[in-house]
């Protein structure tokens, strides 16, 4: 096996964009004429992994042990380092999760090497396999190839690829009981938990305006609660609005605050970047206000005005003032 | 962190380091030093500090300094690796813990706040020295004021170069090919002309075509 996968759980449930990378993970072996394996971490997942032995994998291993119930980036690296030794794979894909982002720049290090992190698609040519990631918060691709020794590993942006494309098939478990002692695991996690019950519940809201750091000033943000006011929206931010207090967090969207899907969604002075993104893209209609031409956000826009926010805005509440 | 004045954390003697994509910060009680390793970009090729080759230099540099506590970002803006805390952490033997919004000293150590997906957080524990790689809006940066101008102007500010720090030329483990702006994978409407038509022409579409107001 050369492509090995490493699927992300928390308490016996997926991570669901794990299986975008095993998807990903399938299409690359076809593509190398390669095969793939997935490995699955934790203690008492056997569930999980009897789920992955349905797939079209060359192997699943089941890797448990008790340290291993709760995420720490010291009881990860050491079962992966043991399980990479194992199984010698050229390729380890991972899911660009937080959990990854945490442990596995660590594990590269610890095999002497650079993990490619943020790949958005990769390509296969003579040189072999060219991976794509995003620089500059989306707003420019880098293309990027291994030039040091196997294992090579890359973590896989949300929405990069389709679990929907995964093939199914059948797969031997193997079980793997990584040798880690009490003392290896330096930091002690506790519960996960959430502030107070939030106030405001964006994820039912039917059309949401949001303001982003294009606003400059936090007495502007008036203007752009005018505009949510004259549609009847709810105020919506990008984090560098919610981080300096301009707005309460509750308001934030993106992979650490809300995840949304209105009817509509207008992003105002947001520049698009993946973290915003993944918490808005699936909404039903997409509009975009920004200075930039080439601003990520007007990939995922239907509709778009290039222009100043400070001109746009005002012109937007007049006209809505006009009946249909 | 060390001039928190009624925050839990109180730091006894550790010195922290705060590293930034090449320049470093070091205090102990308030800034009281720097380092900047800066590669000769005349006589080297920039691309083959890829992160790990980046952070080699950064850990040489602070393995002499012995800090109880580095703390470094989350992901830059730009190269935008988001790895350079991890790589230092297991450079230097330390536990490390990233996307961190608060940091409370305990009698063992430390106990850190960790920002999750979804709004979710978690505590951590470990022991010092370690590393933290700090998320966004843990704090605002405050003006100095002219006091503290004038006094970081005193503060020496040790120039480091890689041949300094390490002996061998820096060996990447990735190259970057090619940079390029993305090809767009959408067609957006885009309305142009002076601000009051484009506004008119959005709301009528929002109203007529898209039907969402
Ligand atoms: C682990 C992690 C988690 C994160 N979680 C989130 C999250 O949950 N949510 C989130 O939003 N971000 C998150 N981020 C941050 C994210 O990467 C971006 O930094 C952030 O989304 C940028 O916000 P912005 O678009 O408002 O600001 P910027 O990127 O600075 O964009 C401002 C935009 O305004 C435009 N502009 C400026 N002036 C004007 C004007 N006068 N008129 C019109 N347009 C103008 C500019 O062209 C630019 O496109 C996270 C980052 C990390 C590393």
């Amino acid at each position: 096996m050369s492509i090995l996968t490493v699927m992300e759980q928390r308490g016996g449930a997926w991570n669901r964009m794990s299986f975008e990378t095993l998807a990903a993970a399938q299409q690359l072996a076809k593509e190398l004429k390669t095969t793939a394996g997935a490995a699955v971490l934790g203690q008492g997942v056997e569930a999980l992994a009897g789920e992955l032995a349905g797939k079209q994998l060359e192997k699943v291993f089941l890797v448990e042990h008790e340290l291993l119930k709760e995420y720490t980036p010291d009881g990860y690296t050491s079962a992966l380092r043991q399980l990479v030794a194992e199984v010698k794979p050229e390729y380890v894909l991972l899911p660009h999760t937080y959990q990854v982002r945490d442990f596995l720049p660590k594990l590269a290090t610890a095999l002497g090497t650079v993990a490619v992190s943020d790949v958005v698609a990769h390509r296969v040519d003579g040189g072999g396999l060219v991976l794509v990631r995003q620089m500059f918060q989306g707003k420019v691709n880098a293309d990027v190839r291994f030039t040091g020794a196997a294992p090579h590993f890359a973590s896989l942006q949300a929405g990069a690829y389709r679990a929907d494309q995964i093939v199914e098939g059948s797969a031997g478990v193997e079980k793997f009981t990584p040798a880690i002692a009490a003392g290896d695991v330096r930091t002690r996690p506790a519960e996960r938990f959430r502030e107070s019950a939030r106030a405001v519940d964006l994820s039912a809201a039917e059309l949401i305006v949001a303001v982003g750091r294009g606003i400059k000033e936090a007495e502007n943000i008036g203007l752009v609660q005018e505009l949510a006011h004259a549609m009847g929206a709810e105020l919506a931010a990008s984090r560098p609005i919610c981080d300096a207090g301009w707005l309460p967090m509750e308001r934030q969207v993106g992979s650490s605050g809300q995840t949304v899907g209105p009817k509509m969604y207008m992003a105002i002075g947001i520049s698009g970047a993946i973290q915003h993104l993944v918490g808005m893209k699936g909404s039903r209609t997409i509009v975009a206000i920004n200075k930039d031409p080439n601003a990520p956000i007007f990939e995922v826009a239907d509709y778009g005005i290039v222009g100043d926010l400070f001109q746009v805005v005002p012109e937007l509440i007049e006209a809505l003032k006009k009946p249909k | 962190m060390a001039e928190k004045p009624r925050g839990q954390l109180q730091v006894q003697a550790p010195r922290e380091v705060l590293v930034e994509r090449g320049r470093f910060y070091h205090r102990s009680h308030g800034p009281d030093g720097a380092f900047e390793i800066a590669p000769d970009i005349e006589a080297e090729d920039p691309g083959a500090y890829d992160p790990l080759a980046a952070a080699r230099l950064m850990a040489a540099a602070l393995r002499a300094e012995a800090p109880d506590l580095v703390l470094t970002g989350l992901q830059s803006d730009d190269l935008g690796y988001g790895q350079t805390g991890p790589i230092l952490a297991e450079l230097l033997g330390l536990p490390h813990a990233t996307l961190i919004m608060e940091v409370e000293k305990l009698d063992s150590g430390i106990r850190v706040k960790r920002e999750l997906e979804d709004g979710w957080f978690q505590h951590v524990e470990m022991p010092l020295p370690a590393l933290l790689a700090i998320q966004s809006g843990i704090s605002r940066l405050r003006y100095a004021t002219l006091m503290g101008i004038k006094k970081a102007k005193t503060k020496e500010v040790k120039r480091l170069t890689p041949a300094e720090l390490s002996g061998d030329a820096p060996v990447a483990s990735i190259r970057l090919e090619r940079v390029y702006l993305p090809e767009r994978a959408k067609h957006t409407q885009l309305f142009e002309g002076n601000a009051k038509e484009a506004a008119a022409r959005l709301v009528e579409k929002l109203r007529f075509e898209a039907r969402v107001i």
